[in-house]
């Protein structure tokens, strides 16, 4: 029988704010444990939670492009459970009116548009973290409360995706969208952005889905998608051998790339939930979401799309660079100084990313601005100077913050143009080298680009080598 | 009518995390079932058109601006747990998995 997989995905974002979701304590990553908490996100009887209006409105952003209803009025649930990383044995969440409700995300898979399904966008405080000591033998597990009140931002997807492709176009696009308003920064190794996966499998063309299989514990988006691939093969050959797949939910072991069951007390789903009656509901005036609306920039989708019929860019490229709205803006502002697009888009990717991705850096952390880059690929478009050396000069300019012509001159890099001057240098390479030379006149050409490699490298890269190759023609008698 | 039974009030007490012996069982849900009961009274009034109350208070849109306080000491923080290391709560170990 042939079967697809069913998947449905919930994904936690914790928002950029610089204050928790119920109290003003910061929300920096990495604090020393127990040094960001109050009596409010502590848990403490008597206290009274304040909601972040900040929080709200990029909820309200989220909603909005996910094509969401907003609700009019809008409120907060307590989800009760207890667990040691939660001081109150409650979240704060939402479950009766959700502040957005049947949105949609468009994903692109092997160049079909497909439209997910959101159920819903809420908002709800991160839990508090658990550290289980490392010394073996200890017997304690220790609690940090500092993440304890980080907002968050809970994205629900219909169960609409087929694929661990669809999945992965999914999880990208939206921590595009996240990203790109300015919601979440999405940092998957700091944890501000987090799924879990509802996984089933049925037969092609079935009208009933399959019992589901909730996956906790996905650390990172190849988790997800290597979970449900194990999840697929592991469901099928369930129903292969004649049995069923018992709805259940699993922990993703990250180490053994394995799903395991839960505890089965754990898997207990009865969260209680009912209206938080320390906070007030929340209006959303038709006033307040166009002001909402208007803080909103362009969306990725949006975007790619303007570069690629206004800027002429490939469909690869533009989605290239609109994954990181950094990148794209730095890519446009290098456009509007005049530098051709998909010349700019080529140094986007290729020697900007990879300086990036060497120093483990944001592209602001750079000393290089878009005109500086742009008066450095004019310098190579101009023949300047050669490619290989730009890109010398780029590392350069990364490493000094020096400009493109500075670098240029100081080190002497300027292209050799002038025929007079590096005719000097062809004529001793030919002589160097008779048998290229031979061979050259003999009809092969593979043997020119031999010979100006060898010019290259005398003049260390800075030959013009189309007029080298010109000199070539000439001084051969070819 | 019964409308708590033991049943439910065992379920309650294992999410709160209570051992009950039964004598307490029976006596929790005899208990239980008369508070539950009293709110039988309230089902006896016509709400019909009556829109559901979100919340007693008619209060709306609390909010806060997002800056930054200060938290408290962590010495503070920690001052009331049982149990503690120099920078952490302590609790028994929590296992994830079986």
């Amino acid at each position: 029988m042939q079967y697809e997989t069913v998947i449905g995905l919930e994904t936690h974002a914790q928002f950029h704010t610089r204050s928790k979701m119920f109290c003003g304590c910061k929300t920096d990553f990495g604090a020393p444990p127990n040094t960001q908490t109050c009596p409010v996100c502590q848990g403490l009887p008597g206290t009274l939670p304040v909601v972040n209006r900040t929080a709200v409105e990029l909820g309200l952003r989220a909603a909005l492009a996910l094509r969401c209803h907003i609700a009019p009025v809008t409120q907060f649930d307590r989800k009760n459970y207890f667990y040691p990383d939660l001081p109150k044995n409650y979240q704060v969440s939402q479950n009766y009116h959700n502040l957005g409700v049947d949105g949609r995300l468009e994903i692109e898979v092997d160049g079909q548009t497909r439209k997910v399904g959101i159920w819903n966008v809420h908002l709800e405080e991160d839990a508090g973290k658990l550290e289980h000591p490392e010394d073996t033998g200890a017997n304690y597990t220790a609690i940090d409360l500092n993440r304890a009140g980080t907002p968050l931002l809970e994205i629900v997807s219909a169960p609409d995706m087929r694929s661990a492709d669809e999945a992965n176009a999914y999880m990208n696009e939206l921590a595009a969208i996240l990203r790109h308003l300015g919601i979440s920064d999405c940092k998957m190794q700091e944890g501000s952005l987090r799924f879990e996966a509802g996984i089933s499998v049925r037969a092609v063309g079935g009208e009933e889905f399959g019992n589901r299989v909730e996956v906790k514990n996905l650390n990172s988006m190849s988790a997800v998608v290597k979970a449900i691939e194990h999840e697929r093969h592991r469901q099928v050959a369930v129903l292969e051998s004649g049995g069923t797949v018992p709805s259940q939910t699993m922990l993703w072991d990250v180490q053994r790339e394995v799903t395991e069951p839960m505890r089965s007390k754990e898997e207990a789903k009865d969260y209680r939930y009912f209206p938080e009656p320390d906070l007030v509901p929340i209006e959303i005036s038709p006033e307040w979401l166009d002001q909402v609306r208007e803080q909103m920039s362009e969306l990725p989708a949006v975007r790619r799309k303007r570069f690629i019929a206004e800027l002429d860019l490939p469909p690869y490229d533009a989605g290239v660079i609109v994954e990181q709205k950094p990148i794209a803006d730095y890519f446009e502002q290098t456009v509007e100084q005049g530098v051709e697009p998909k010349t700019a888009a080529n140094w986007m990717m290729g020697e900007v990313m990879r300086v990036l991705n060497e120093r483990q850096c944001e592209i602001d952390d750079l000393p290089v601005s878009p005109p500086m880059l742009a008066e450095l690929i004019g310098l190579v478009t101009d023949d300047r100077i050669s490619n290989s050396v730009g890109k010398t000069v780029f590392s350069e300019m990364c490493s000094s913050g020096k400009k493109a012509g500075e670098i240029v001159e100081e080190k002497g890099l300027a292209q050799i143009s002038d025929s007079g001057e590096l005719e000097a240098v062809v004529k001793q390479v030919l002589a160097d080298h008779p048998d290229a030379v031979a061979d050259l006149e003999s009809g092969k050409q593979q043997a020119k680009g031999f010979l100006i490699g060898q010019i290259m490298r005398a003049t260390r890269g800075k030959a013009n080598p189309k007029l080298a190759g010109e000199l070539i023609d000439r001084l051969t008698g070819d | 009518m019964t409308r708590i039974t033991t049943d439910t009030v065992e379920q309650v007490a294992d999410l709160s995390k209570l051992i009950l012996s039964d004598e307490e069982l029976a006596g929790f849900q005899e208990q239980l079932d008369k508070i539950i009961g009293y709110f039988e009274v309230l089902n006896s009034l016509d709400t019909t058109g009556v829109e559901p109350l979100a919340h007693p208070l008619d209060l709306r849109n609390v909010f806060r601006q997002d800056t930054v306080e200060d938290s408290a000491p962590r010495e503070d923080a920690l001052a009331n747990a049982p149990d503690k290391t120099d920078e952490a709560y302590k609790v028994p170990v929590v296992i994830e998995s079986s």
